[in-house]
């Protein structure tokens, strides 16, 4: 059995900074292991720009975010494998994996990064009722039928969902030539980007109808029409406000899932609000040396956001390996054992990644990451250590679609006594 | 006084940008939290700019086609333009990052660029 220090499970945007990170942090023994034919995961079908302001302060095309990592990796010569389907990580962290030259293949690793990415909510999920013609497509795929394979899906086209990868996709299919009649949310409030939104359906006339959803899917062998309901406030079709739209084409952007089957079948505990495994400060599951980052932990709105978790990830991958390396007087002299306090999510706040820390271990600076439940105008994002408030910063608009983040620093929470929790909440004025 | 509302686009964060005009000039710009802001809302009140992604077709390629871009913002009203231009077009492969698919694009004065490698197919 082959066996490497770290072994990145998916060689998307998460998996390669994971990767680079661990490099550059001193661990030479890492495999990445990627089932498509490619590195760079889904940011090669993502051909639109907007990527990299952060990380790169220039704005990428998806690819080009997704080449500057693989040049890293290359640069690095950190070794990889294709074409190759992780089926299994035991807790004990053997990897089984299979690929057309290998065959199966079992890999033992000191330590696991977990970077597999999400899927999109599929129709079956939906519970979209109707017939079952060709031509209904998740927004992904008609993305990568267009942008990678060179085929049109269709020609008149309805969108449910506003996720950004439908409203990208109205775009991509209305300057392909489409007519994009419709997208349909059913929420109150778009889950996509506000730039997305402007720029992929105002800029092109693309209506956005709020509160809506589809009920009835027509044609036999092929998409015919859709017919489109308001919905009240629980999500309930409204009688008489029904309209038919003649359509070849439905796409539907509702939503990504966190790709967990590896993660629970190994036992990591999960979070059911991210669908991700919990993590501590460290980016650590339950299982000890079992790291996880990117869309895999929780989807996340930039990949720049990333790119930055991943790398912690990895340096924190590295840091287990070297304490696990160290004699038993070495590790305790580093006191890192204290306890895990627990994050606590409230009024507004959906979740949050990491989930607890330790203060002994966590670094100076600690970004915790979260969503909201709903949008917020002018309200505060605030902390509490225990009861005592050390955050309330104002924010002009939280919404469900975009990611927030706060940063925690080690010497505040060292200085409370008896500290047992975390509280981020929204309040309001 | 003819006040536009716009959400900026220069970053995800979209901030709501509200520019004052005062016949046709520009008098005040508020709610941006950045100077990309000010530059966005001052640029798309007088003259919209848009970057265009697309692809073009690759003959040999391992992939049939190539992501590209225009390598600048160019008016939007020239993107359908732009896409026409795209539409006929076809490269051979190799293709690498940042080779130029097409001069000058709709007379825009900004040239296509790929956005990916592509390599010949081994056939």
């Amino acid at each position: 059995m082959n066996s490497y220090d770290i072994v990145v499970i998916g060689g998307g945007p998460a998996g390669l900074a994971a990767a680079v990170s661990a490099k550059e942090n001193g661990i030479e023994s890492i495999l990445i292991l990627e089932r498509d034919d490619k590195l760079g995961g889904i940011l090669n079908q993502c051909i639109h720009n907007g990527f990299g302001l952060h990380t790169f302060k220039e704005e990428l095309t998806g690819p080009e975010y997704a080449d500057r990592f693989i040049k890293q990796v290359a640069a690095l010569e950190i070794p990889y494998k294709l074409n190759t389907m992780v089926l299994d990580i035991t807790e004990e962290k053997i990897i089984t994996a299979v690929n057309s030259t290998d065959g199966l293949l079992q890999i033992k690793a000191k330590s696991v990064i977990l970077s597999m990415g999400c899927r999109e909510r599929s129709r079956g999920a939906l519970n979209i009722p109707g017939s079952r013609p060709a031509g209904i497509y998740s927004a992904g795929t008609a993305q990568h039928l267009v942008n990678i394979e060179g085929y049109m899906p269709g020609r008149e086209v309805v969108i449910l969902g506003s996720g950004d990868i439908g409203l990208i996709m109205a775009r991509r299919m209305t300057l392909e030539g489409a007519n994009v009649k419709v997208v349909a949310e059913l929420m109150p409030y778009s889950g996509g980007l506000k730039r997305n939104i402007v720029q992929c359906l105002d800029d092109y006339g693309i209506p956005l109808k709020l509160s809506h959803t589809v009920i009835a899917v027509k044609g036999k062998k092929r998409l015919e029409g859709v017919t489109l309901a308001q919905v009240d406030g629980e999500g309930k079709p409204i009688p008489g406000t029904e309209k038919d739209y003649r359509c070849d084409t439905l796409l539907l952007s509702c939503g990504l899932i966190p790709e967990n089957e590896l993660s629970k079948a190994m036992g990591t505990e999960m979070d059911p609000v991210t669908g991700g495994p919990c993590v501590n400060e460290s980016l650590e599951t339950s299982i000890s040396g079992v790291f996880a980052c990117g869309n895999v932990l929780h989807v996340h709105d930039l990949v720049d956001y990333v790119s930055e978790e991943a790398a912690a990830a990895g340096k924190n991958a590295v840091e287990y390996i070297q304490y696990k390396a160290l004699s038993p007087e070495n590790k305790a002299a580093l006191c890192i054992a204290g306890p895990e306090i627990p994050l606590i999510p409230a009024d507004g706040v959906r979740y949050t990644v990491p989930k607890k820390l330790c203060t002994d271990r966590m670094a100076e600076k600690l970004t915790v990451r979260f969503r909201v439940g709903s949008v917020y105008k002018n309200c505060f994002i605030s902390v509490y250590l225990n009861d005592r408030q050390i955050l309330h910063r104002k924010k002009p608009i939280m919404a469900p679609g975009e990611m927030e983040q706060i940063t925690l620093q080690k010497e505040q929470l060292k200085a409370v006594d008896d500290l047992k929790t975390i509280t981020v909440k929204i309040e309001e004025t | 006084m003819e006040k536009r509302s716009l959400t900026c686009i220069g970053c995800p964060l979209g901030c709501a940008v509200s520019v004052e005009l005062e016949d046709g000039q520009i008098i005040n710009v508020a709610g941006n939290t950045c100077k990309r802001g000010d530059d966005y809302a001052r640029k798309e009140v007088t003259r919209p700019m848009r970057i265009v992604t697309s692809t073009v077709s690759v003959k040999g390629g391992d992939i049939p086609v190539v992501s590209v871009k225009t390598e600048h913002d160019i008016p939007k009203e020239k993107i359908m333009d732009i896409m026409k231009c795209l539409a006929s077009l076809c490269v051979p492969a190799p293709v690498h990052i940042g080779d130029v698919v097409l001069e000058n694009a709709a007379q825009t004065g900004v040239n296509i660029v790929a956005t990916k490698d592509v390599a010949v197919k081994i056939s």
